[in-house]
């Protein structure tokens, strides 16, 4: 039931959803609502790609898209595991706390 | 506005609502059922743009098993009623100002750019045949580069999600300088 709508409509939510991403990851101090806002940027990414093959009627914009998806779930992977380490280490989920090498 | 434009935006909005609700929320687990209902939002985007496997894989594999995988973080480190105040505490209402005002002067920035294109989108729907065989095609070679980077990704969840490795870490630390002691025991 695909239907044609402009394409900078969808840029637009793409963007509007990136910098939501790009704000809270700015923002926030707790390194899992950092992640979940990473997360946020990285689908939006996606939809400007899904976006681009739609224009074109090719499968390509969704092979990046899962290409991406293969990225936030390794990403998220081992940054959970990171995130392990500090809460053990530093009993915190502050990234500020994490600044051993700032000397 | 013109039904189909309806049927993008209503989605679009609850996309947006969902995600601005999951960067302002003080308790994680909130944060990540918001963060589904975004999620959800942008499959049924998708769909509408005609992409129904890119949809499917967003409800599977970010739904399904990254936000799972969050919740169980959250679980194991039983965040509570004080890490909720903490987190007001680390929310204070001054820090969202300047944050906020950069990026919504490259969000004017970026709707400039955008603007007045007078492209759409071609309405037909591209298959999973298509994008399989678009996959194991010409992308072949990225999708193998996708598998190396999930068995990296594996690997190094198991090394850091390991509960002993700081013990390890000590251990070494007294055998270096059990080595570094002039007399061998007999």
């Amino acid at each position: 039931m695909a239907i044609a709508i402009p394409v900078e409509h969808v840029l637009y939510l793409a963007a509007l959803l990136f910098l939501l991403g790009l704000v809270g990851v700015l923002v926030r101090r707790n390194v899992i609502f950092l992640l979940m806002s990473l997360e946020v940027m990285m689908n939006a990414a996606g939809l400007a790609f899904v976006a681009a093959g739609a224009k074109w009627g090719q499968p390509d914009g969704q092979v990046m898209f899962m290409l991406i998806l293969c990225l936030a779930a390794a990403e998220v992977a081992v940054a959970l595991g990171l995130v392990l380490q500090l809460s053990r280490r530093f009993e915190s989920l502050d990234v500020d706390v994490a600044d051993e090498l700032s000397g | 506005m013109n039904f189909e434009l309806l049927l993008f935006w209503a989605p679009a909005t609850v996309a947006v609502v969902s995600t601005a609700l999951v960067i302002t929320r003080k308790n994680a687990s909130r944060a990540l059922v918001y963060l589904v209902i975004s999620l959800l939002a942008v499959a049924v985007v998708f769909f509408v743009l005609g992409a129904p496997f890119a949809a499917a894989l967003e409800v599977v594999v970010y739904a399904g098993a990254i936000v799972i995988l969050f919740l169980f973080v959250v679980m194991m480190l039983n965040l509570g009623r004080s890490s909720m105040l903490r987190e007001g505490r680390w929310l204070r209402p001054d820090m969202w100002v300047l944050p906020s005002l950069l990026a919504f002067v490259l969000l004017i920035a970026l709707f400039h750019a955008f603007a007045g294109g007078q492209a759409k989108t071609s309405g037909v729907e591209v298959p999973p045949r298509a994008v399989g065989r678009s996959l194991f095609g010409p992308y072949l070679l990225a999708v193998e580069l996708a598998g190396f980077l999930l068995l990296a990704a594996l690997v190094g969840a198991y090394h850091l999600g390991r509960r002993y490795l700081e013990e390890r870490r000590s251990d070494a630390g007294a055998d270096n300088d059990d080595a570094g002691d002039a007399t061998p025991s007999p």
